[in-house]
């Protein structure tokens, strides 16, 4: 049901943890639906240099908070709002349609962590 | 190492059963016809009726042949439902049944029959008093299953029988799980129809049975020809009814030993897990429980991710979040026990069988160990405090 490519990512996934004093942090989902995504952001120069997360969430979960994170990295907070939970998929060679929300949900944890980055910035 | 931790979901097929079936895989002769081929396989399936009827404590005529465990669920509901609605349109169950008896519920439900879900305590068994409290005067079935598939809670099923009798309504049991593991005798229980399938104690797929006590009223499920004692439609499965009786022969004869061995497996796994993972919990009680199920919740962490982590290391687990089987809820089952949500999603079951050793059972703790405090390192909901676990 899986692809290679989440599996994969699943296994080995990049960016797994937390940055201390970061520039931004989102976290969004519950306990209760099966998936809590944090993103953590250290940006400088409004440009995003590193980013992480921890995600209490299943395989579709993890892989997508993975590949999310590795795709906003070098990127302004601006360009990395426009990462859609379809590129997240794609970039997964595809995801199974009751697992479409996990990239849905990456995609929310990123906006979250530039919402409070720009919330911090003002 | 590889290591099949997933006898609920099915099992082998005993290489004794598939010498006993080959012949008759490889064989022509349908056993409604009435030429010699057909005699032959008629034959032989009337001898595995009376081998399996021997074995549960009924007569050959009561035994039927289905597809599998969920036409006989099915057949057993809708039949019952179907024969008796003039009596009554009530029907009392539980809050833990299989999909296959919960959704052909809510298909009866939608018919206008009106269905009484019967809760379970911590230890995942329903009270008798409580099924007899849920009895109505226009009750026309009971059906309560004979041993949890997820947390493998094995059910009063002798005492509710025997309310049932007096009361002179029906009652079926979903024993799928307990066949196999439990001795089963269906008049001493007080039973009137009750559903198993062969694939879960090493007999092939595809196959299950309905017994269904004489003078029981319940309507056909399947119409066409007059197989069955003109109450079950479709050809013969003459190599799996074969296959059927033998492998219900073995594990029947063989279910002492068997159990002994699964047994010694499963608590020397429950007490290693205990105690060496922090934050853990059995799910339902220890004393009446399938010998081969362990059901454990894991805080601060999803099923299905401890199942795909267990799998890449070569171990076959499943797991009652909602991940995992598709669906958004998680697990009514693990629910049903006061769990909370999280909990649920957490939860995963390991089912031992025959097959399994020790050396691979102290293996799954070993990795299990380290699949715990990976994810967990993973997840926003843990932190470490001086070694205790806790949410945030």
């Amino acid at each position: 049901m899986y692809s290679k490519k989440v599996l994969d990512t699943f296994a080995n996934p990049m960016n797994v943890g937390e940055i201390e004093n970061p520039d931004g942090v989102g976290t969004v989902g519950n306990a209760s639906c099966g998936d809590i995504m944090q993103v953590f952001l250290r940006i400088e120069n409004d440009i995003i240099v590193d980013a992480k997360f921890k995600t209490f969430g299943c395989t579709a979960a993890i892989a997508s908070s993975s590949i999310a994170t590795e795709m906003i990295k070098g990127k302004t907070p601006e360009e990395a709002l426009q990462v859609k939970n379809a590129d997240v998929v794609e970039a997964l060679e595809g995801l199974p349609p009751q697992k479409i929300h996990c990239s849905v949900l990456a995609e929310e944890a990123i906006a979250a962590a530039i919402a409070d980055y720009r919330s911090k910035k003002k | 190492m590889r290591v099949y931790l997933d006898n609920s979901a099915t099992t082998s097929l005993d290489k004794r059963v598939l010498e006993k079936m080959t012949p008759y895989l490889l064989a022509d002769g349908n056993a409604s016809s009435l030429h010699s081929y057909g005699r032959e396989a008629q034959a032989e399936v009337d001898r595995a009726r009376e081998e399996i009827a021997s074995l549960v404590g009924c007569s050959a005529k009561e035994v039927y042949f289905t597809s599998g465990g969920t036409e006989s669920d099915n057949w057993a509901l809708r039949g019952v439902a179907s024969a008796l609605s003039k009596e009554g349109k009530h029907i009392v169950t539980t809050k833990i049944e299989h999909p296959a008896v919960l959704n052909t519920c809510a298909e009866l439900q939608r018919q206008g029959y009106q269905i009484t879900y019967v809760g379970v305590g911590a230890d995942g068994r329903v009270s008798v008093e409580d099924v007899k409290k849920a009895v109505r005067e226009d009750t026309i079935l009971v059906s309560v299953m004979f041993a949890n598939n997820e947390m493998g809670a094995i059910q009063p099923i002798e005492e509710i029988g025997a309310f049932c009798r007096e009361e002179g309504i029906p009652f079926h049991t979903d024993a799928v799980q307990a066949m196999g593991s439990i001795k089963i005798d269906v008049k001493k229980m007080n039973v009137d129809l009750l559903s198993f399938s062969s694939h879960k104690f090493h007999g092939p797929k595809g196959i299950g049975i309905l017994y269904i006590r004489d003078g029981i009223k319940c309507d056909r499920l399947l119409f066409g020809g007059e197989q069955e004692r003109g109450r079950r439609a479709g050809t013969t499965n003459t190599p799996a009814i074969v296959g059927t009786a033998e492998a219900l022969r073995l594990a029947v004869a063989e279910m002492e030993e068997n159990n002994r061995h699964i047994k010694a497996m499963r608590d020397h796994f429950i007490d290693r897990v205990l105690k060496e993972i922090p934050a853990c919990k059995l799910n339902g009680g220890t004393e009446h429980r399938l010998v081969g199920n362990a059901n454990i919740s894991f805080d601060y962490i999803e099923g299905e991710s401890i199942l795909m982590t267990l799998d890449l290391n070569g171990i076959a687990v499943s797991s009652g979040s909602a991940c995992s089987s598709g669906s958004l809820e998680p697990s009514h089952v693990i629910l049903a026990l006061g769990r909370k949500e999280e909990e649920a999603h957490s939860s995963i079951r390991f089912s031992f069988g025959r097959e399994n050793t020790m050396e691979e059972t102290d293996y799954v703790v070993d990795v299990l160990k380290e699949t715990i405090q990976k994810l967990r390192s993973w997840s926003p909901l843990f932190q470490a405090k001086e070694g205790e676990s806790t949410y945030v």
